[in-house]
């Protein structure tokens, strides 16, 4: 993972000083004067050699100094603490909501296939997984935001605000959970070991619930991990989309501007956050699969 | 006494993209209590069907039991709801599966898929069924069964799981056990254990079995008598030492011919029956073997025979043959001289001869 | 009285007669074919092509130019405000622009930026993982060093970052943006088509048809060529089907941001960048090119799942 992140941080800071313009230069109607970006530069250090930068930048991190904004004029470790809980709500909101919705879905499309149910939750399994989030967005704000007037738009703060940001986020999940589930449990119920089940005697419903759900499971359990990194790291969308206040939206903003400062170091949690819900897969595999427990 | 299993006319259907697959296509036979009885034949010619459908764990689409009667201890099976059915299952009849591997169910613990049998029939609670399971993996051979009883099937090797699949059918004492290739997934060396376990088992509990493989060599030693199926029919039926003595069905020569033997010449090459089973959904009309048959005739086309006793053969000797039936041309053949070297069918034939006692049937 | 060779014969005859052949391309096309939702897709893509290679032909008027007397915000005509203005079917845009003649060339955009960067992305990606996967050693173990890196980074916000990093620059500008994109989309994409051609050919280097042909003597590159990649083909033809929206949908979204095709040069996610801000006065402006991604995004996600149960081998019937 070390090196990983490593090389992360390397390639980030390698682009984002590559890119031409200076962050100090961005009002187009009022350029900045040379001897002023000198001055800035000098402050912020960026008129060292980049790989002078780069080391010290490094250093600060492994201290958790992250630097300072360059557009904002405050640390960032204070940025990420103030938006990063935000994101992290709105991601665990939608990843519950996701669950409760795709994890029925999926077994119920499973055991009533090429019914009305099925075709109905492989319908909303391609559209989810298709429509990008923003345009999906839209189509809500029209019908429920502008139309019916039920919630508000943009914003942050009451129940009310929360509803659209996390419905539209938990939407891409749950399709992609739903799918995974309806896919796991028609492959455990071709098993074998079902019709051993049920040449016991056993009843339909026990055969389902004891048997099959307990293999299908295990798949989607793994993949949990990985979804909620999703989450987190791919809500930056709705948050530009709803004006919520998150470290998705500061990320955004903060690559348009060019502050290398907050770059880097939500480059660096995200990649964190992604990396170890990677691991996450085969930790969960261990836990619920006794085939691989034992062999630990 | 009335047979303990009496199958009449059973057909079972698989309704396809491609067509109607007549899987089973009218199977008529019987078991007595405490007798096993072997099904013989190649892979699809309905002989796991035939033991799906009794049953009934045919899967409803595509499949269907579409006609026939099938009379278990009085009662029609086919004729019952499901909750009898159910009642049935790992009951009175279980079932042994071929490949033991797939057919335990990976994340639960071995006791707890016996249990699952003694809590249901026999209502015993979670003590009493956990004691009996370390009784029946004992049973059946499995060292150490009180500390590997929590453990995962793949914990086991293929041998013992098998014993595992074993003790769960044996686990509500039923009165027939079908066991569906039950040594063929298995080493050669476990293979002769398990028939072994099975026909100790056999005699002891005075269990009926059907034993269904390919495999004539496992017959031989384990079975009383042999159906002999082909494409969904049987084509020969027979006590076992009369199948191997005297077998009235070409394709049964077939069969017998091709055992290869270890005792034959480098030179000598293997005689394989020629051609494939045929199409299910568009069988030829006349006689199934007919287009791989070399003693075939005009009528082995046009007609399909009967299964009827055939002359020079015990009474209860039936083949579904022109030829060897009553005035066919193949009842004087002496089918040793076409398949050659006997010399390995004279030892099936020795080791038939210590199967021929017939178990005491209960209660009587 | 019939002799064996007769037999042989008659069986071999009924067995041959009971079933149609079929070579496996042909049955995968079949099978596609039968695929209603696949077909409809099929149907909606090339109309989408043809639309943007006549687009000069279809469109009423231009997309670029602002109209001297401008009637901005114009709402559809069949929506019945009183904002309409009858030469524009579909209303116009904030600057008084013709929002059908914008949507039918920002059609342009999405189908080029859909195909180019895959054709590009496939390229480099499957000979890069085909040699990593046949030869091993370091371009192998460099590869996977490379492809764990690129994991870690978020697909999108690693082209945001590439984006909007050089789009100040000259290269930036050329195309409108395109080339940037384009390069972007290539860069991102690359790695996982080389990664899961690697992973094919590493499967597939051990079975015996590589070992006969070699045997007879065919080199390196021609068992890559011939032997190797049809064989591989399959799983990478469904992943370039979903390779072509993932594209589209990156450009939609980059400029959606504002960081992606310059204007005024229209682009669907474009359009919704512009029209966004005055969305409760005119939402058409968003609306319409939010269906039209949409519609094409559906149609190739059909056609990319008929592709994966066409060319399914397990799912014979």
């Amino acid at each position: 993972m070390i090196p990983t992140l490593f090389f992360v941080s390397l390639i980030t800071f390698g682009l984002a000083k590559a890119a031409p313009g200076s962050p100090f230069d961005k009002n187009p109607d009022k350029p900045a004067r040379q001897a002023t970006i000198d001055r800035w530069n000098a402050y912020y250090g960026l008129d060292k050699p980049v790989h002078e930068q780069y080391i010290q930048y490094m250093g600060n991190v492994l201290r958790f100094d992250f630097g300072t904004s360059v557009r904002r004029n405050r640390p960032v470790s204070e940025i990420i603490a103030s938006g990063f809980p935000i994101t992290a709500q709105l991601g665990m909101q939608a990843l519950i909501l996701a669950l409760a919705v795709a994890l029925p879905l999926g077994v119920i499309s499973a055991l009533r296939q090429n019914t009305m149910v099925d075709y109905g939750s492989l319908f909303f399994a391609t559209v989810g997984t298709t429509i990008p989030s923003f345009v999906m967005a839209i189509f809500f704000i029209y019908i429920f935001g502008l139309g019916l007037k039920l919630f508000p738009i943009t914003g942050w703060g009451t129940p009310q605000h929360m509803v659209m940001p996390t419905v539209i986020l938990a939407l891409g999940a749950a399709a992609f959970l739903a799918r995974i589930t309806r896919a796991s449990m028609l492959e455990a119920i071709r098993q074998d070991y079902v019709r051993t089940a049920r040449s016991k005697g056993l009843r339909e419903q026990v055969v389902i619930v004891g048997h099959v759900l307990k293999n299908a499971m295990i798949p989607v359990a793994t993949v949990v991990g990985p979804a909620a990194a999703g989450l987190i790291t791919g809500s930056f969308i709705i948050e530009t989309f709803f004006s919520v206040p998150g470290i998705g939206r500061e990320y955004v903003t903060s690559i348009l501007a060019l502050d290398y400062p907050v770059i880097m170091a939500t480059t660096l949690l995200y990649a964190f956050f992604i990396i170890v819900a990677n691991l996450s897969v085969d930790l969960v595999y261990g836990m619920l699969d006794p085939r691989i427990k034992v062999a630990k | 006494m009335a047979d303990l299993l009496e199958v009449t006319d059973l057909h079972t259907q698989f309704f396809t993209r491609d067509g109607v697959v007549r899987a089973v296509d009218g199977v008529t036979f019987q078991v007595a209590a405490g007798e096993t009885l072997g099904i013989v034949g190649e892979s699809g010619c309905g002989k796991s069907v035939t033991a799906l459908s009794l049953m009934r764990l045919i899967p409803q689409p595509p499949g269907k039991i579409v006609k026939g009667s099938i009379m278990f201890d009085g009662q029609d099976i086919l004729k019952m709801d499901d909750d009898d059915v159910r009642g049935i299952r790992g009951n009175n009849i279980a079932m042994i599966f071929q490949d033991p591997m797939t057919s335990l169910n990976p994340v639960l613990t071995i006791s707890r898929q016996i249990s699952e049998a003694l809590e249901l029939h026999m209502k015993m609670d979670k003590s009493e069924a956990r004691k009996r399971t370390i009784e029946l993996l004992e049973l059946v051979n499995i060292p150490s069964a009180k500390k590997r009883v929590d453990d995962y099937p793949h914990q086991f090797s293929g041998g013992m799981r098998q014993r595992v699949m074993i003790a769960m059918a044996l686990s509500c004492n039923p009165k027939l056990i079908l066991a569906d290739e039950p040594t063929t997934a298995l080493d050669v060396t476990i293979q002769a254990q398990i028939l072994d376990l099975l026909k100790n088992l056999a005699r002891e509990f005075r269990t009926a079995f059907i034993l269904i493989t390919h495999d004539l060599g496992v017959v031989a030693g384990m079975t009383q008598r042999i159906n002999v199926m082909y494409a969904g029919r049987i084509v020969e039926k027979a006590d076992t030492v009369e199948l191997f003595a005297n077998p009235k069905m070409p394709y049964t020569w077939g069969l017998l011919r091709s055992i290869p033997r270890l005792d034959e010449s480098r030179k000598a090459k293997l005689v394989p029956i020629e051609g494939l089973p045929p199409d299910l959904i568009a069988p030829p009309p006349g006689c199934k073997f007919e287009p791989r048959c070399q003693y075939r005739h005009d009528v082995c086309h046009e007609k399909e025979p009967d299964l009827k006793h055939i002359p020079n053969s015990k009474p209860d000797h039936e083949a579904r043959c022109w030829g060897t039936q009553e005035g066919g041309w193949l009842v004087d053949t002496d089918w040793r001289r076409e398949i050659g070297d006997t010399r390995v069918i004279e030892e099936i034939k020795q080791e038939t001869a210590s199967v021929t006692a017939t178990p005491e049937t209960p209660g009587e | 009285m019939a002799t064996a060779s007769t037999t042989q014969e008659r069986a071999a005859e009924l067995n041959v007669l009971s079933r149609k052949q079929r070579s496996l391309w042909g049955d995968a096309l079949y099978r596609l074919m039968r695929n209603k939702a696949a077909v409809g897709g099929l149907i909606v893509i090339a109309s989408a092509f043809l639309v943007a290679i006549f687009a000069p032909v279809l469109a009423p008027y231009d997309p670029i130019a602002i109209p001297l007397n401008p009637s901005t915000q114009m709402e559809p005509l069949w929506t019945g405000s009183k904002y309409t203005d009858p030469r524009y079917l579909l209303g116009t845009d904030f600057l008084g622009r013709d929002i059908i003649s914008r949507l039918i060339f920002a059609s342009r955009i999405s189908m080029v930026v859909g195909f180019i960067p895959t054709f590009i992305v496939f390229g480099l990606g499957v000979s890069i993982g085909m040699s990593a996967g046949f030869f091993g050693g370091w371009l192998d173990q460099l590869l996977m060093r490379f492809t764990d890196i690129i994991y870690a980074f978020p697909d999108f916000l690693f082209l945001l970052i590439i984006v909007a990093s050089f789009r100040a620059s000259g290269f930036g500008k050329v195309l409108d943006g395109l080339m940037l994109i384009f390069v972007a989309i290539a860069i991102v994409g690359w790695v996982g088509v080389a990664r899961l051609t690697r992973g094919q050919v590493l499967a597939l280097k051990e079975r015996e048809f590589v070992e006969a042909a070699r045997s007879v003597g065919a080199t390196s590159g021609r068992i890559m060529a011939k032997h190797l990649l049809p064989n591989a083909l399959a799983p990478l033809i469904v992943t370039a089907a979903f390779a072509v929206p993932s594209a589209i949908l990156g450009e939609a979204t980059l400029s959606f941001l504002g960081v992606g095709i310059i204007p005024p040069t229209p682009s669907w996610g474009q359009m919704i960048n512009e029209g966004f801000p005055l969305f409760s006065s005119n939402p058409w402006a968003v609306l319409m090119p939010a269906i039209c991604i949409s519609v094409v995004m559906l149609a190739f996600t059909f056609v990319g799942d008929g592709l994966r149960d066409a060319l399914d081998p397990r799912m014979k019937t």
